[in-house]
């Protein structure tokens, strides 16, 4: 627990002062990542409440919600994502190892997922727009009325009518209160999926600022067995903002699907 | 002049040839200065300035208020005064106050490491409250908010046409300075103290910045999410907290005080740990309790976590919920009330010295007690109901934040002060601003309880006439006030040049940070020291705390 007397032999260039040794340092930034995950649970703990409130609240405008986006490609970015960790942790190994060109690989490929990933987010959310799904307005106009979809349009596009269509095959979780109704209680939905999704898009736009960072220094050879803590704790953030996506998926994408295909 | 001072200096001191402040010169050492104690003075000076700005608006309030009509103030101007002390003073000064200042300071010395454990991200933190701090003046002077600190929905996210967002962005900035400083606090402790510095060896003031810390780390990225929902909200009208999109306001009363009630404790929290320090120095014996102090630290922490909603009794929670956090509020006293009872215990059959930290003190252990006690009036449910909304809350948290948290910020400042500068503050004059600053504390906020109790309610800037009388009393003891936290602004400064060579220790105080020159050297220790026995061992045998 206490500061470590023993002292490395050799000097290593990236020892900072306020360390005894190598190995107390990297101890110590492997903690630190440790709190600062913390942080981020309390952080999407803090949406995630707020999301379940509203589901149990508004649940038939959820599972409207939830049905009119692409199970399909929330998949395909689950996988997406699975696969960048393994590139991530296999980056992890590699600069343990000390494999410089192992490193390097790993971690751009771990980018051209991640890329991907919001790649597929944005035309997900280039689909909700042409579908008039976004909730809210800005500077005064509606976000649906700039893609040319009916200004204040309560049944948003076509939530409504497939909330009837689902109703009509006699779906037992539709309310009693009007279809138009609980077309408009989606905007709730729609609101969190874009903050819950854009939150968690904005942490992987971070983590590639944070692994072009990387790039570059497993260029240079600067990680190796002695030190790879970087690598280690960048590792650790992408798995974290990967489990997030895991509890995402199903939140957003996979609300009672079988009642309404049943 | 420096006059005599309590406890005598047995031989002419003279100033280290080398320490942190003359290492390196020049603006871009401090800019760029990765050591925790001068990151610590660059916070000192920051929120210094935010604390004489929150002091301005609050003199304005005090202004308006001596007479009953609303004459000085347009209502919405008010509303802007009031807003702009709160967010000033809790954002801008009481969260950092003695994390950012005293804790940066002094954590590593005590805990006998080089630094911080990051360095970089220390000073990063600074930067981030800079960043924070200018969009908070930014919305400052676009106008003002007028929002009333706790920033409730719908009239926040709606309906007023004040810069809400550049506000909410820069408390959101803030925030993050704060996780960062309670981050490099929590992995400090436990990573970097010297050999032979157990857990049950570690000052309290260090055990009561960690506990405030784990409440920062835990605590604030819940209020950044709020922020960010309401900052979407305001800036994109989605519903999340509008009821005519069928969103809750009631939820983001929730979701801010699941902060912002343990906020309170990461203000107050650190201020005890200063108070531990001073009373058991100039006590001159062991500090009482040690195990109790350190672990009611924690406990508050912990408690603290589950008391929120009983500033939402009248927001039309649940009788059922409202019963339980009335119970666990009602619970917070016990670990609060063990260090007031270890405090006492303490400085009983001690020999007690009235130096101005310990007179500090001293005020801290009055006020605090004052103001905690009326907390429990608050957290008991029918009395809330009376008192809720009046002046009786408002005297109720000054007298935790101001009597507590800035008494205790004071008392350690001029504690630690010859530490940081090398120097001595002039006593004479510094006992006679912590009178002047307890006189008049209690004359502004006093009559507050009163005008509360008899249905004053806060937030209006007219009021009955029958209650002049105790506003005038009230607005006068903030002119007394404003004299005592002037007084020290002007002899710290004065001290810096003509204060007396403090020498290492001046109060014989116990600790490793007393064991270093002052003001220390840039890496603190000459070597990394040994500690062989427990804190606090004064009075026995007055042994030599540290072997080499």
């Amino acid at each position: 627990m206490s500061n470590n007397q023993t002292t490395t032999s050799a000097h290593h260039p990236a020892h900072v002062h306020q360390f005894d040794s190598m190995e107390q340092q990297n101890e110590v930034a492997s903690f630190g990542m440790w709190v600062f995950l913390l942080t981020e649970i309390m952080m999407f703990g803090g949406l995630f409440a707020a999301y379940l409130i509203y589901r149990i609240k508004f649940y038939p405008a959820f599972v409207a919600g939830s049905t009119s986006i692409s199970v399909a490609w929330g998949f395909a970015n689950t996988l997406v994502l699975i696969g960048s960790s393994w590139t991530m942790a296999m980056g992890v190994w590699a600069a343990q190892q000390g494999k410089r060109k192992a490193q390097v690989w790993f971690i751009l490929a771990t980018m051209v997922l991640g890329a991907a990933f919001l790649g597929v987010k944005a035309k997900e959310y280039y689909d909700k727009y042409e579908e008039c799904h976004i909730p809210g307005h800005i500077i005064g106009k509606e976000f649906n009325a700039w893609g040319g979809c009916k200004v204040g349009d309560p049944s948003m596009g076509n939530i409504a009518e497939e909330i009837r269509d689902a109703k009509h095959h006699g779906d037992p979780s539709i309310p009693e209160n009007s279809a138009i109704e609980t077309a408009k209680q989606t905007q709730i939905f729609f609101s969190f999926y874009f903050a819950m999704t854009g939150l968690h898009a904005t942490h992987m736009l971070i983590g590639l600022g944070v692994l072009t960072w990387l790039l570059f220094r497993a260029k240079r050879g600067e990680f190796g067995p002695e030190y790879y803590s970087p690598v280690e704790n960048v590792g650790l953030y992408w798995h974290f903002v990967d489990i997030v996506w895991i509890f995402l998926f199903p939140l957003l994408y996979l609300i009672s699907r079988h009642q309404h295909h049943g | 002049m420096s006059t005599v001072n309590q406890v005598a200096i047995p031989k002419v001191e003279v100033m280290p040839e080398k320490h942190y402040l003359n290492d390196n010169y020049g603006i871009r050492s401090w800019l760029l200065t990765k050591d925790h104690k001068r990151i610590a003075v660059l916070y000192l000076f920051t929120i210094t300035f935010f604390f004489f700005l929150g002091g301005l608006f609050a003199a304005l309030i005090r202004l308006e208020l001596l007479t009953p009509q609303g004459d000085l103030f347009q209502s919405d101007t008010y509303n802007k005064l009031f807003t702009m002390h709160g967010v000033n003073m809790i954002f801008f000064f009481l969260i950092p106050s003695v994390p950012a200042v005293l804790g940066n300071f002094l954590v590593p010395l005590m805990v006998g490491a080089k630094d911080l454990a990051f360095p970089k991200i220390n000073l990063l933190s600074w930067y981030i409250f800079i960043a924070g701090a200018a969009f908070a003046l930014a919305a400052l002077v676009s106008g003002g908010v007028d929002t009333g600190w706790t920033f409730y929905t719908p009239l926040s996210s709606g309906f007023l046409k004040t810069p809400v967002v550049v506000l909410g962005v820069g408390i959101l900035i803030a925030g993050f300075a704060s996780i960062f400083t309670g981050l490099n606090f929590i992995v400090t402790v436990h990573r970097m103290r010297a050999p032979g510095l157990t857990w049950g060896r570690l000052p309290l003031f260090v055990w009561a910045n960690y506990a405030a810390s784990l409440i920062m780390v835990l605590g604030t990225p819940v209020l950044a999410i709020t922020l960010i929902l309401l900052v979407l909200e305001r800036g994109f009208h989605i519903g999340i907290f509008d009821p005519k999109l069928g969103g809750d306001p009631v939820l983001f009363q929730h979701m801010f005080w699941f902060y912002s009630h343990p906020a309170v404790y990461i203000m107050i929290l650190p201020g005890m740990g200063v108070i531990s320090e001073i009373i058991t120095c100039f006590s001159r014996k062991r500090v009482f309790g040690y195990t109790f102090i350190a672990f009611s630290s924690i406990a508050i922490a912990v408690f603290g976590f589950v008391v929120w909603a009983h500033h939402m009794f009248v927001a039309g929670i649940s009788t059922y919920s409202a019963l339980v956090f009335s119970l666990l509020s009602f619970a917070v006293a016990i670990p609060s009330a063990v260090k007031v009872f270890n405090w006492t215990a303490t400085m009983y059959k001690g020999s007690v010295t009235l130096s101005t930290p310990m007179l500090y003190a001293l005020g801290f252990i009055g006020l605090f007690t004052i103001g905690g006690l009326t907390g429990l009036f608050l957290a008991a449910l029918g009395l809330d109901i009376h008192v809720h909304d009046t002046y009786f809350v408002v005297a109720h948290f000054h007298y935790v934040m101001v009597g507590g948290m800035v008494m205790a910020y004071l008392g350690g400042l001029h504690f630690w002060w010859p530490k940081m500068t090398g120097r001595l503050y002039p006593e004479a004059w510094a006992k006679m601003a912590a009178l002047i600053t307890f006189i008049g504390f209690n004359l502004t906020f006093f009559p507050q309880f009163i005008l509360g109790y008899l249905g004053m309610p806060r937030r209006y800037h007219a009021y009955p006439e029958e209650f002049q009388v105790l506003n005038v009393l009230s607005s006068a003891g903030a002119s007394v006030l404003a004299v005592g936290f002037i007084l020290p602004l002007i002899y710290f400064l004065y001290s810096l040049r003509y204060g007396q060579v403090a020498g290492n220790n001046p109060w014989k105080a116990t600790g490793l940070e007393w064991e270093t020159t002052s003001p220390p050297p840039t890496h603190n220790f000459e070597e990394t020291p040994i500690v062989t026995c427990d804190p606090y061992n004064y009075g026995d045998d007055e042994e030599v705390h540290v072997v080499k």
